[in-house]
Order: structure tokens, then C-alpha cells, then sequence
């Protein structure tokens, strides 16, 4: 249905104030997205970020992600020894005495080392190797100095110099040089996770472990095999269970101390900030730069200070907490109390109560549930810092999680406690919004009385 | 009459916990129905509503103040010095922090040489100076109060950038596909709930460590943390524009962009400059494990006890972030008024 152009012009006509704006009207969204522009062309510069993303390494994302959620195992075999025996690293997932099924010695004398079934796999002794994967199998003859893949070369294998590397993808790949064959065999899951290779428990199934502890004999004389198990989970050494727990636990104290007691003395404080409630403006108006200066220094000043003066631990991070909420509540408190209903107040201080019974029973009763509701979402958020500030030495388990990035190779370690952190946010969120909720049921009838008597 | 009253204290819940103070006791004194039994039994339960209501108040602080003492005794236990034992220290920590010179704080701050200058890195103050023009340089720490504030102003334009489309997606009313909702809110949950640290390790390993890093893990964060607040404002607007373009056969972008928009916008830019504030308090902690800017020179002037740079740095940051927060709150003022204030329960 097409307009005709009076009708057009008509309705300009009626409504100037959207067919003729001012030209800074009409123009500021252009002006800003202009400004975003130039100001990211500029933060492009500033942080040199195609030199920084020229020279990131995108190849290692995948890789440790996927360590997250796997672990290798990294069987070697010299060849330059009288007889092949396959060596495995010190602290390997295996235990002292590894002999994986995937490791099998033939009757002739050779290894095979089976990747991902016999499809992916290395067979070889002191003069050849083979190497089979993707349906392809690759020769490798190991006696001219240097090894030689004889045929064509897929391109699943690059030929160095003096060594020949087969990757197979996730599961794991294959190093071949004259005198040694290195395998690294890649396994879904977390390894050791309930028992580590200490424990006398290691490598035994469910049901044995269960029969152990039930009815079996003591392991250790003297402590019952309960009591032994669960020693070994807590002190298991890879996983540190109960160093990371712990350490939770801090993070969550962190929070809920540091809240807590900004709440109880940001409470006092903000009634002599509120501008309704004191009368003095100047006590009023010290209290608020006071807040606003609790607030400006950051968490992480407080936090620094803090780890100087008690040294680094919960209490450091709990004073950081306490502190900048301070400053946080007094804020949300003394502007909640600003925005009462006077009525109440007046009502009460009309039958001749004194001025704490005024604020008892003329100003609480509205402000409490605010009060508590706000409380609640800064203790949601505090959890969520915590994280963070443990990570500069105030406690907690970000100190735990930074280091174990740091070397780059705890990736499954990380990803554990990111679960537990995960775990924790999720349920103190749902805890904070079941309360709120409930809260905010009190709020909603209040307001509803509200705005029926106006 | 009376009976009113009372059913109006059970919707009115926490009036119940108020309403028994001596002096107001008096209508129910002056009530004409006092005598009634109903009255009486209604008065009577309305008591015992009450002191249940206090026992449970009771309870509920109690129980509170039992778990503040024993949180205490954990984080004092678990704490490398004690509380008892570093308070007569406290003022010790206190005394490095004051300079010899107070010039020296200001010396710090624009990187003009110090006569205390020895050698040490305490008092090297025009080494820092990054020069852009000639003699003209822009001091060291200004230098990285601007990349802490870049990091945040970048993170926070990616967070906008992708919260805005995730929003309208993630909204009850405006989604274009049930099952796509689902999946974006989850998506954002797991953005907001995941530890930015653990994001800003993994991207070190990968992009180096430096601001680059801090910016992804930040901008990540911010994605979630505005997203949710988006669509919470998208889910309250009005409808009727919406309708009106549906009925003119408007696809879903034209719906969001003539219909959805205009009415969010500014609560949008509300809430992107409160996470603007946020976001800058964040990237000085990142800075401090890694990600550059001022929080990595201030972690290290700390726990070497500088004082006349910690303060020049305690300064900057303290009149940075009282700036940021100013200016912020100005812009939101204007943009939607005092609403922008009142947070909402």
C-alpha cells in the first residue's frame, strides 16, 4: 500500500520533533561511531596488536584445551641399547612399574607400540620401523645413519634431518630417529584422579577398592583402610585435593567475611550519610568522599597492602574485601536510605519516639530487605573476585590457579579447579537469587501498597 | 475494622516484624471490637506470628554471627602472619610507605630526577620517561594508567559489541528461536561465571603476556556480564512498536533495529559505562598478574617497599578511577536520568 506523496508530506507536517531534528540530534550517532573508529584504529596502534597476533602461537589453543580434559603418557625405546626396553618418564601416570597393554613385545622380537588400535601403530626393532595410520602404512629403514621412509611420504609425516615425526592427531604421534623411538599416547580423562601412583590403592579397580575397604586386610597396620583411602585421595600428590579444597573454601570465607563485615559498618555509617536522615550536611558529605575514597582505591591496592601487612593468606584478601565494601555499601546503603518514603518516619517521630526508635521502626522495616538484597549481590560478585585478588598473593585459590598456569603443562590441573570455582559461583548464585527473590516478593507487596494509597 | 488491618500485616510482611513497638499498641487498644473472641484469637495469633518472626530473626543473626566468628578463626588460622601478631606491625608497614622527601611523590609521578637518587631503582625516576616527541616525553606511570584504561575501554567495546545481538537473542520476548536462546544464554552464564584469570593464563600462553591477553579475558567477561543485563532490559520493554512492525511484515532485523533498539539503547549505554567502571578496577588486578598496565609496577613497588612510588601510583589510580566513576556517572545521569541510581531489588 503505497503512500502518496501529500500523505507523506502530511504526516512530516504533524510530527516535526521526529522529521526535523537539530543536526546534532540527527548526527551524534554518526559522531560516536566515528569516534569508536578512530579510537580503535588508535587502541589498534597502541597495542601493536597485528605485530601481537602475527606472533601468537593459534596452533597451541587447541592443544591445550584438549589437555584439559586428556593426558599423554610418553613411552621412550632406545635403540642403541643391547636389548630394546621401553623407558617412561619419572612421574609418569603409570606408576613404578608401568606395562600398559598398548605396549606389546612380539616373539620376534619386536615392539609394537598400538596408538589407537592396530590402525594407528608403530612396529620396529634396531633396523626398521613401520609406522601404520589412516589407512596407510610408512616403511622407515633405520640402518643408513639417518632414518629414510622408503616409498612415498603422506603428509601425515614430516622428514627432518635426522628424524622422522608422525602426528595422529589427537591421539598421539610418533618420533623415529636412529637410536631411539619416542611415542606420545594421548588419553581422555584425568589421569590418577582419585589415587596417585603413592597409593597402595593405585591401579585397583572400583569393586577391589570398595572389597579393600570393606573386608580387606590393612594396608598400613595400625589405620583402617578407610581412613587410609581417604588420606590418600586428600594427599593425593597430582591433584591435591586437599590443598584445592582448601584453598576453595578460603576464597569462599574471603567473600563471605569481607562482605559481611562491610555490611555491618557500612550500615551505621550510612545512616549519617543520608541526607534525609542526618541533618548535618557536612558529616553527610565527609562520609560520602570517605565511601566514594574506600571505593577509588582499588581491591588490589587493598589487597597488596593488606598481603604486606599480614602477610599473604585469607585475611589479606578478606581486609581487601572489607574494606573497598566499605565504601560500596556505604554507598548503596546511604542512597537507599535517601529514597525512603518519609511517611513512615514522620509518622513514628509524631508519637514522640527518640531518634533510634525512629530509624527502628520508622526507616528499617523499608530499607531492610534493600539493604540485604544489595548485600546479597555483593557477596555473588565478591566470589567471583576473589578469584581474582587470591591470584596477587591475598589467599584463595586464584594464587593456585595462577601458578598452575603458569608452567603451562597443569592444564588438566586448572581445569579442575575451574570446575570447582565454576560449581561454587553457580551455587552461590542460585543461593543469593533464591534469596533476593524471596525478598523482592516483600518489596513487590510493599510497592503495590504503595501505589494503592496514592 | 480491625480484622483489615490484619490481613493487610500478612501481606505486608515485614510490617509484622514493626508493628509491636509500645506505642503502638494504642489502636488496638481503642478498638471498639477489642472484646469480640474472633478479635482476640485474631490478636492472638497475629502475636504468635510475631514472636515467631523474631525468633527466627534471632536465629537467622545468630546463626550469621556464629559463622562470621568461625570464618575469622579459618582465615586467621590459614593466614601466613596472624591477626594479633602483625597488629602492633601495622604501623610498621605503614612507616616505609611514607617518603623521606613528600617531594618525592610528585617527582615520582612525572619522572623528574630526585636529589635521593643513589643509583637504586627506588629513586629512578626519569628512567621510566617515554619520550614521543623530541624532549617531550609522557611519564612512565601515565603511560600505564593509560594502558590499563585502553584495556578496559577496548574490553568493554568488545563485550558491547557482541552482548548487543546475544541479547535480543536471549530475550523471552524477542528471541527468533527458542532452542538459539537457550544455547546464547548459556553461553554468556558460562562466560560470566568463568574465572577471567584462567582466560587471561590461557591467552598469555598463547598471545604472549601482556595487555593483548587481559583485553580477551576482560572482553570475554564482558560479553556475559552485559549481556545478561541486556537482556533483562529487553525482556521488560514495550511491546506495541514491536507489534507494529510485525504487522507491516518487518523480519527480525528490521523488528530489532526500528523497534527493539531505540527504546534500550540508552539503558544500554548505562549499563556499558557502570561496566566501564568495572572493568577498569579489573584490569588493574589482571595488570598485577601479567596483563600490563599500572598493576604489575605497583605489585612490584609494594613488595619492595618503594614508598614515594607506591603513593605516586596509589594517587594516580585513586584520581583515574574517582575520574572514570564521575564521568561515568555524569553520562548516565544524562543519559537516563536518576533511574540510572536506583538499584533495583
Amino acid at each position: 500500500m503505497a503512500m502518496t506523496a501529500s500523505e507523506l508530506s502530511a504526516i512530516e507536517d504533524r510530527h516535526p520533533q521526529i522529521f526535523q531534528r537539530p543536526a546534532y540530534k540527527r548526527f551524534w550517532p554518526l559522531l560516536l561511531i566515528a569516534g569508536t573508529v578512530l579510537y580503535l584504529a588508535y587502541a589498534l596502534w597502541f597495542f601493536s596488536l597485528p605485530q601481537v597476533l602475527r606472533e601468537s602461537h593459534w596452533e597451541r589453543l587447541p592443544l591445550f584445551l584438549s589437555q584439559w580434559i586428556s593426558y599423554d603418557l610418553q613411552p621412550e625405546f632406545r635403540l642403541d641399547q643391547p636389548e630394546i626396553t621401553p623407558k617412561y618418564p619419572r612421574f609418569s601416570a603409570l606408576g613404578e612399574h608401568p606395562d600398559p597393554d598398548w605396549v606389546i613385545k612380539n616373539p620376534d622380537g619386536t615392539f609394537t607400540v598400538l596408538i589407537d588400535g592396530r590402525d594407528k601403530s608403530v612396529t620396529f626393532d634396531k633396523v626398521r620401523a613401520t609406522i601404520v595410520a589412516n589407512g596407510q602404512t610408512v616403511p622407515v629403514s633405520l640402518t643408513g645413519g639417518k632414518p629414510v621412509v622408503t616409498g612415498p611420504v603422506p603428509d601425515w609425516v614430516t622428514v627432518h634431518d635426522d628424524e622422522i615425526v608422525a602426528k595422529m592427531g589427537f591421539v598421539g604421534e610418533v618420533r623415529v630417529t636412529v637410536d631411539r623411538v619416542k611415542v606420545r599416547k594421548r588419553f581422555l580423562g584425568w589421569a590418577n584422579f582419585v589415587f596417585d601412583t603413592r597409593s597402595p590403592f593405585f591401579g585397583k579397580s572400583t569393586g577391589e577398592v570398595i572389597s579393600l575397604i570393606a573386608s580387606g586386610p590393612e594396608l598400613r597396620p595400625g589405620t583402617s583402610n578407610l581412613a587410609l583411602a581417604a588420606d590418600n585421595i586428600w594427599n593425593n600428590a597430582q591433584w591435591q585435593h586437599g590443598d584445592v579444597w582448601t584453598k576453595l573454601l578460603q576464597t569462599i570465607v574471603m567473600a563471605f567475611l569481607g562482605t559481611l563485615l562491610g555490611g555491618i559498618v557500612a550500615f551505621p555509617l550510612a545512616f549519617f550519610a543520608a541526607r534525609n536522615i542526618t541533618p548535618s550536611g557536612l558529616l553527610g558529605q565527609v562520609l560520602k568522599r570517605f565511601f566514594d575514597f574506600m571505593r577509588s582505591v582499588d581491591m588490589l591496592i587493598w589487597a597488596l597492602f593488606f598481603t604486606r601487612a599480614f602477610g599473604p593468606g585469607p585475611l589479606a584478601g578478606s581486609a581487601a574485601i572489607f574494606f573497598t565494601e566499605i565504601g560500596t555499601l556505604g554507598k548503596t546503603y546511604s542512597e537507599a536510605l535517601e529514597n525512603i518514603d518519609d511517611k513512615p518516619r514522620e509518622g513514628v517521630l509524631s508519637t514522640g519516639a527518640n531518634g533510634i526508635l525512629v530509624q527502628r521502626y520508622g526507616v528499617l522495616p523499608e530499607v531492610v530487605p534493600v539493604f540485604i538484597s544489595q548485600t546479597l549481590y555483593q557477596w555473588e560478585s565478591n566470589t567471583r573476585g576473589a578469584t581474582i585478588i587470591g591470584a596477587v598473593g591475598a589467599g584463595g585459590i586464584g594464587l593456585k590457579l595462577w601458578e598452575a598456569m603458569r608452567t603451562n603443562s597443569n592444564w588438566a590441573n586448572v581445569f579442575y579447579m575451574v570446575l570447582l570455582t565454576l560449581l561454587v559461583v553457580f551455587i552461590f548464585d542460585n543461593i543469593s537469587n533464591f534469596l533476593r527473590r524471596r525478598l523482592s516478593r516483600t518489596l513487590h507487596d510493599y510497592n503495590r501498597l504503595q501505589a494503592a494509597q496514592v | 475494622m480491625a480484622a483489615s488491618a490484619f490481613s493487610e500485616d500478612r501481606d505486608f510482611d515485614f510490617r509484622a516484624d514493626a508493628a509491636t513497638p509500645p506505642f503502638l499498641h494504642v489502636p488496638i487498644m481503642t478498638s471498639a471490637t477489642l472484646h469480640s473472641d474472633a478479635t482476640r484469637q485474631q490478636a492472638d495469633a497475629w502475636r504468635r506470628q510475631t514472636s515467631l518472626r523474631r525468633f527466627y530473626t534471632a536465629l537467622g543473626v545468630g546463626l550469621l554471627l556464629v559463622a562470621m566468628c568461625a570464618t575469622m578463626w579459618f582465615a586467621d588460622e590459614a593466614n601466613a602472619g596472624h591477626f594479633f601478631d602483625r597488629l602492633p606491625h601495622i604501623l610498621d608497614f605503614l612507616s616505609w610507605l611514607v617518603p623521606k622527601d613528600w617531594n618525592d611523590v610528585w617527582r615520582a609521578l612525572f619522572d623528574i630526577a630526585s636529589p635521593s637518587d643513589k643509583g637504586t631503582q627506588e629513586f629512578n625516576f626519569p628512567l621510566g620517561r617515554v619520550y614521543v616527541w623530541g624532549g617531550f616525553y609522557i611519564p612512565e606511570y601515565f603511560e600505564l594508567m593509560l594502558t590499563t584504561v585502553n584495556v578496559a575501554l577496548v574490553s568493554t567495546f568488545i563485550g558491547f559489541v557482541f552482548a548487543v545481538p546475544f541479547s535480543f537473542i536471549a530475550a523471552r520476548n524477542l528471541t527468533p528461536s527458542p532452542i538459539l536462546r537457550l544455547i546464547v544464554k548459556r553461553f554468556m552464564e558460562l562466560l560470566r561465571a568463568f574465572p577471567e584469570i584462567v582466560i587471561a593464563g590461557l591467552f598469555a600462553a598463547i598471545v604472549s603476556i601482556g595487555p593483548v591477553a587481559a583485553i580477551i579475558a576482560i572482553g570475554l567477561h564482558s560479553i556475559g556480564a552485559l549481556g545478561k543485563l541486556f537482556y533483562e532490559i529487553n525482556e521488560n520493554i514495550d511491546m506495541r512498536a514491536e507489534e507494529g512492525l510485525r504487522a507491516v511484515g518487518a523480519n527480525w532485523f528490521e523488528r530489532v533495529r526500528f523497534a527493539d533498539l531505540p527504546q534500550v539503547l540508552p539503558n544500554f549505554m548505562s549499563y556499558t559505562l557502570l561496566r566501564i567502571e568495572i572493568n577498569v578496577r579489573i584490569s588493574t588486578i589482571m595488570g598485577a598478574v601479567g596483563g600490563g598496565g599500572i598493576g604489575e609496577e605497583l605489585k612490584l613497588s609494594i613488595s619492595r617497599g618503594f614508598g614515594a612510588k607506591t603513593l605516586a601510583m596509589v594517587l594516580l589510580l585513586f584520581v583515574t578511577i574517582f575520574l572514570v566513576d564521575q564521568f561515568s556517572a555524569w553520562l548516565r545521569r544524562k543519559l537516563v536520568g536518576e533511574q540510572a541510581f536506583l538499584m533495583s531489588a
